[in-house]
């Protein structure tokens, strides 16, 4: 319990008179491999929002490492080891997956301040970049514009341009939403090959893969924690079912 | 489950290889001289000698044309929409102004000079184009630009109000190269500064920093998390855009010998946006065809029409805008692949 990386203290997020984050306080564990989980408009989205900058808090400290991160940009965040994939895909539709790895493999070197050279200078990156989208099934349409590719595609790149930037703590929005039943399996398995220090916070609606890959789940409802444990305790507990059933009947 | 993983694996080793030198080459591709460039500068070249009797129209396309490709870099790029470039412009213009008629003739030095004015306003006035849409970014460009226009009216001692500023004669070019009176050097002498500053652009827009500018344009919230400092960025390309929109404007006083506060009019920067609407943005040749051809098309406009030529241009805008802009933007990808090649991979 003492190794945490990543944690929220009191994180309250209102939209108008919407409470969409209720007062989580939230641990993640290094190299834990934690999902969150909980019926449509429980806040997950918002919570990974409010994790990595996109979105400030109305209240409330976000800790990475220990150190208040609450009020950093999300560049400031990515450069310290956090990064996100996001629900609905967001890439650089002009760029091909080559240049879209690339570049964030450059920034994460720290060559996004050079002017002078020209990108396919810097061999090291461009081969990182290329042995990147191999792993992920993308080498083929390398060179393709990816406004043009097919959504599974652009699936896979959503995730390979956050393992770009090589987090230590990675958070997953619904990583399998949209790629097709065949490739599912190995984005995940993908992800669960990640060395053991790399923490991952995972959200997903797909419970086979949540217990499948997860060895610990917190459940949000309105906003707020509901409950957490281990997937033996989460998959046990009825008041869970109930949540998930009551949304569905 | 373990099948598929090795699966992966053993299918990932045998195409990594191969993956590693296409991309190489892709990238090496990327950043490859194109066609269309070689012709633009033949023919730039070949202008000289084949249209003795055109050089002031040459040059005055010479000199838009670094004004519209200094105008990409941060709206073809960056993504910044800017209704105020002509500040650069003007500032430089006066600077080239004030320093041939004070301190030095020498044009290069004054060049110089007025691209390192216009650079430092640039950085300054960079840091209010941070926040905020399209929108208000536009009526702050706009704002400072017409604060420059009356800054430089009233301050007549200095700018000569709205006589502007004439009586000086701009020395030989590092001493070496008279202007003459049929503008043949003037024109070269722009060339070079267009070329100069179209290739100085053009590495900047292969490089890493380059791609980072059409990252933040294309989705700034996944820049964000890719690490690209956005802000920093932008102030970057803001102000290496105003250093060449100075120069710009430089060249305008030295091959006139004049500056008047034409150089900061509101129109000045509305032409510019034009011509980029034309040529395309985004791939930095598009101001120099932009220029090209908004240049000619207005001169024959006002000699067929000398009244009316406004309101042809500004059909034409019309025109432009209902085919569509993006359209637009990308014409020069519906050239022969041989001639454009933009993307690559193909």
């Amino acid at each position: 319990m003492s190794d945490i990386v990543l944690e929220t203290r009191n994180l309250k997020r209102r939209f108008g008179a919407f409470l969409a984050t209720n007062d989580v306080s939230l641990k993640v564990e290094r190299g834990a491999r934690h999902a969150l989980i909980g019926p449509n408009g429980a806040g997950k989205t918002t919570l990974i929002n409010l994790l990595t900058g996109v979105l400030p808090p109305s209240e409330g400290q976000v800790f990475l490492e220990g150190e208040d991160i609450t009020s950093l940009a999300s560049f400031r965040r990515v450069k310290r080891g956090l990064t996100r994939t996001f629900q609905i895909n967001q890439l650089f539709s002009d760029f091909t997956p080559l240049e879209t790895v690339a570049l964030a493999i450059a920034e994460r070197e720290g060559a996004g301040h050079n002017l002078w050279k020209s990108m396919a200078g810097y061999d090291k990156v461009v081969d990182e970049a290329a042995a990147l989208l191999a792993r992920f099934g993308l080498a083929s349409v390398m060179g393709e514009r990816t406004v043009i590719l097919p959504y599974g595609k652009q699936r896979l790149l959503e995730i390979a341009l956050a393992f770009a930037s090589k987090p230590r703590v990675l958070l997953l929005d619904e990583p399998a939403a949209g790629v097709p039943e065949d490739e599912r399996h190995e984005v995940l398995s993908i992800v669960s090959a990640l060395p053991a220090d790399v923490t991952v916070l995972l959200i997903e609606h797909d419970m086979d893969l949540v217990f499948s890959f997860a060895n610990r789940i917190s459940v949000l409802v309105a906003g707020a924690l509901f409950t957490e444990g281990t997937v033996a305790e989460i998959s046990a507990d009825p008041r869970v079912k109930a949540v998930y059933l009551g949304e569905n009947a | 489950m373990s099948v598929v993983q090795q699966e992966t694996t053993v299918m990932a080793n045998s195409s990594t290889a191969s993956a590693t030198s296409r991309a190489a080459k892709l990238m090496k591709r990327r950043s490859r001289i194109r066609f269309y460039e070689i012709i633009i500068w033949v023919v730039a070249i070949a202008a000289y000698f084949v249209l003795p009797s055109k050089m002031l129209i040459l040059t005055e396309i010479a000199i838009l044309a670094l004004f519209a490709v200094s105008l990409d870099l941060v709206l073809g790029f960056a993504g910044i929409v800017s209704l105020g470039h002509t500040a650069f412009f003007g500032l430089g213009a006066y600077i080239a102004g004030l320093m041939a008629l004070h301190y030095v003739a020498e044009p290069v030095t004054g060049l110089i000079v007025a691209g390192i004015a216009a650079g430092v306003l640039g950085l300054f006035t960079s840091f209010l184009i941070l926040r905020g849409s399209d929108l208000t970014r536009l009526m702050t460009t706009l704002g400072i630009g017409l604060m420059m226009a009356e800054v430089a009216n009233q301050m007549a001692w200095l700018t000569g109000g709205a006589d502007g500023l004439s009586g000086f004669l701009p020395g030989p070019i590092l001493g070496l190269f008279e202007f003459d009176l049929f503008g043949k050097t003037g024109y070269i002498y722009c060339l070079v500064v267009l070329f100069v500053g179209t290739m100085i652009m053009r590495r900047i827009a292969f490089s890493p920093f380059g791609m980072s500018l059409k990252a933040i344009k294309g989705n700034a919230m996944r820049a964000g998390m890719i690490a690209v400092p956005a802000r920093k960025r932008i102030v970057i390309a803001y102000t290496i855009a105003a250093v060449f929109a100075g120069m710009a404007g430089a060249l305008l006083t030295q091959t006139t010998s004049f500056v008047s506060p034409d150089v900061l009019a509101f129109h000045r920067s509305a032409d510019v946006l034009l011509v980029l609407v034309i040529g395309g943005t985004g791939y930095l040749y598009g101001g120099i065809f932009g220029a090209i051809l908004f240049t000619l098309v207005k001169d024959w406009l006002s000699v067929i029409t000398p009244q009316y030529w406004m309101f042809y241009i500004g059909l034409l805008l019309v025109i432009l805008v209902l085919i569509g802009r993006d359209r637009l933007a990308r014409w020069v990808e519906y050239l022969p692949e041989r001639f454009s090649k933009k993307e690559d991979g193909r």
